[in-house]
């Protein structure tokens, strides 16, 4: 037997670009960020709009999270998700009002407290609600997806109508608890209160959600449930059971997600939800289906590009969203980080 | 062939339009290995989709140590104890190979014993065990799907094409896999398009045409007759 050739392959070092490309995503964050910094005259109004931008981001990434984890796992599309938005926003709001002596205080134990009981009350609301709307309505059009499209708004037409007979037609006015209200000043910015305990809970929500997918049982069924079912299942685990539980986290946090968008804007109607959705399901195009970090980045950037963008040129704000999601998925087609492969 | 781990009569499945098994009758034997052969496109992968539940039979009983598990859902019948390695491997890309692994051991820690026998059997496994599994070649994915199936000792192993597209070299890695499983004394069946591996493994043989069987025996009988694999296969297979 003779020997085989030999065989030295040369290995090129990677170019700049290459090494950095897997990073490109939150390498936009940056960029869009520098481009801001530079096309934004005072240093001050930056920090305040980035700030902003970064708040609006994580809300918009809590409530979108769990409709990317819908579709990629059953290849479900939920144009309803709004609805546990809206219904989110009710609950809580309803119980900040409950408790206005705790919110009306101006200790912040207290106002947390109370936003504490509103969020834990709006999650368990929406969660019963996701389970409910998951026998009811999803679980009989799986794998069609005009039906599902079709179904679902349906659903969301009457949660909100659901909505205007138990707390009336009109938008609901509130006020952020004392010790949120106002800003705080930093390096000559004003930086809104509320906007920072956001940014806070996003980040602890994000965190918290990378944690579960990655070192929890249940984390590495849905992510690999997401990449080929089939196979999960033919290891013997009850996908279907799992997809119930991501639906029902998922629109829990839509509810969170609710209160939060509530306090935010300040008032709450009946169509918040649906409203959202635009946002929201731009954020899951761009961020790629089923991937919860492109979600995140998605959320960041959107928040971002609204707020640098209505500050240069407000009419070109309601534009924006859509020209960023148009540049994104001419870049990357099936999104920034792309998880689902082709069914 | 008395008291087969499973068994299959006169089993029916069709994909949307397409009678793709037309009355299957197989037994799998304990203990020993199982092979199913034929040409491209006679229902071989379609017969252990149908076992393990990815499709459903329209007629006929499947028999898995005489309980009827035609009717049951995918994850049930795995959980049974049957390992399945699909043709396109299946593996999770985006997971590390020590995730997918996690993951194969469905009833609780990895057996950290059988994971040192695995890692001798495949050391690729080891050197890239933090890595995503995405990330390795196609024999190590291969490698991977089969460790997948044999992390947890399973009743029976479905295994469809171990050596689809490999390396003459890591054929014999994975050909000496299979061995060291059946030198356990698993049951498994084998669909295996590379001739010497099934002959050098194959306990008893099943060749399935349009659909149906069409001859079992001893893999013995149908490797040492070049006649025979001519008619059931098309096959010419030197000998030797």
């Amino acid at each position: 037997m003779s020997a085989a050739p030999q065989h030295n392959p040369t290995m090129a070092r990677m170019s700049l670009a290459e090494r950095l490309a897997p990073h490109a995503p939150v390498l936009l964050i940056v960029g869009l960020m520098i481009l801001g910094l530079i096309a934004i005259p005072s240093t001050s109004s930056w920090l305040t709009l980035t700030v902003s931008g970064l708040a609006m981001g994580m809300m918009i990434f809590i409530m979108a999270s769990g409709l990317t984890l819908v579709f990629g796992l059953m290849d479900v599309i939920n144009f309803g998700h709004g609805a546990f938005v809206s219904v989110g926003a009710f609950v809580g709001i309803s119980l900040l009002l409950v408790l206005e002596q705790m919110t009306g205080a101006p200790a912040l134990w207290l106002n947390l407290t109370a936003m504490m009981v509103a969020i834990v009350g709006a999650m368990a609301a929406t969660g019963l609600m996701g389970w409910a709307f998951e026998r009811v309505i999803v679980k009989p059009v799986y794998g069609h997806h005009l039906k599902q499209i079709l179904v679902t708004m349906g659903g969301l037409i009457v949660v909100e109508q659901l909505i205007i007979v138990l707390w009336g037609p009109e938008e609901i006015f509130i006020n952020r608890p004392e010790a949120l209200k106002g800003a705080i000043t930093f390096a000559g910015a004003a930086l809104e209160k509320y906007r920072l305990v956001a940014v806070g809970i996003g980040i602890v929500v994000f965190l918290a959600m990378r944690w579960v997918l990655r070192r929890t049982k249940i984390g590495l069924i849905v992510r690999a449930g997401v990449e080929n079912g089939e196979m999960v299942e033919a290891l013997g685990y009850r996908l279907r059971l799992v997809f119930v539980g991501v639906f029902i986290a998922g629109s829990a946090l839509a509810g969170l997600g609710g209160v939060l968008w509530g306090l935010y804007q300040e008032v709450i109607t009946a169509q918040m939800g649906n409203h959202t959705m635009i946002l929201i399901f731009i954020v899951v195009i761009i961020g790629g289906l089923g991937s919860v970090e492109g979600c995140f980045i998605g959320a960041l950037l959107v928040g971002l590009m609204q707020n640098y963008v209505a500050f240069l040129e407000p009419k070109l704000a309601l534009i924006s969203n859509i020209g960023l999601m148009v540049a994104i998925l001419m870049w990357r087609p099936m999104g920034m980080i792309p998880v689902v492969k082709a069914k | 062939m008395s008291d087969p781990i499973l068994s299959l009569r006169g089993v029916r499945t069709n994909i949307a339009q397409y009678h793709i098994l037309q009355g299957v009758d197989l037994e799998v034997p304990r203990g020993a290995v199982t092979m199913l052969l034929g040409r491209n496109g006679v229902g071989k992968t379609t017969t252990l989709r149908t076992i393990i539940g990815h499709w459903r039979a329209h007629e006929g009983q499947v028999l898995f140590d005489g309980q009827d598990i035609t009717r049951l859902p995918t994850p049930a019948i795995a959980r049974l104890g049957i390992g399945f390695v699909p043709e396109d491997m299946g593996i999770f890309s985006d997971l590390s190979v020590e995730e997918n692994m996690v993951l194969a051991a469905v009833s609780g820690p990895i057996d950290s014993t059988r994971l040192e026998w695995l890692f001798t059997v495949f050391p690729a496994l080891e050197t890239f065990w933090k890595k995503e599994a995405g990330t390795l070649s196609g024999g190590q994915k291969q490698m991977l799907t089969i460790a997948r199936a044999m992390i947890e000792e399973r009743r029976l192993y479905l295994i469809d094409e171990p050596t689809k597209g490999l390396a003459p070299a890591i054929i014999s890695t994975m050909a000496r896999a299979l061995r060291e499983l059946k030198d356990q004394g698993a049951s498994i069946l084998l669909v295996e398009q590379n001739f010497a591996v099934a002959r050098a493994l194959g306990d008893s043989a099943n060749v399935m045409d349009d659909g149906r069987r069409v001859w079992s025996g001893r893999m013995q009988q149908l490797a040492t007759d070049a006649a025979l694999q001519e008619r059931l296969m098309g096959l010419s297979v030197e000998a030797g």
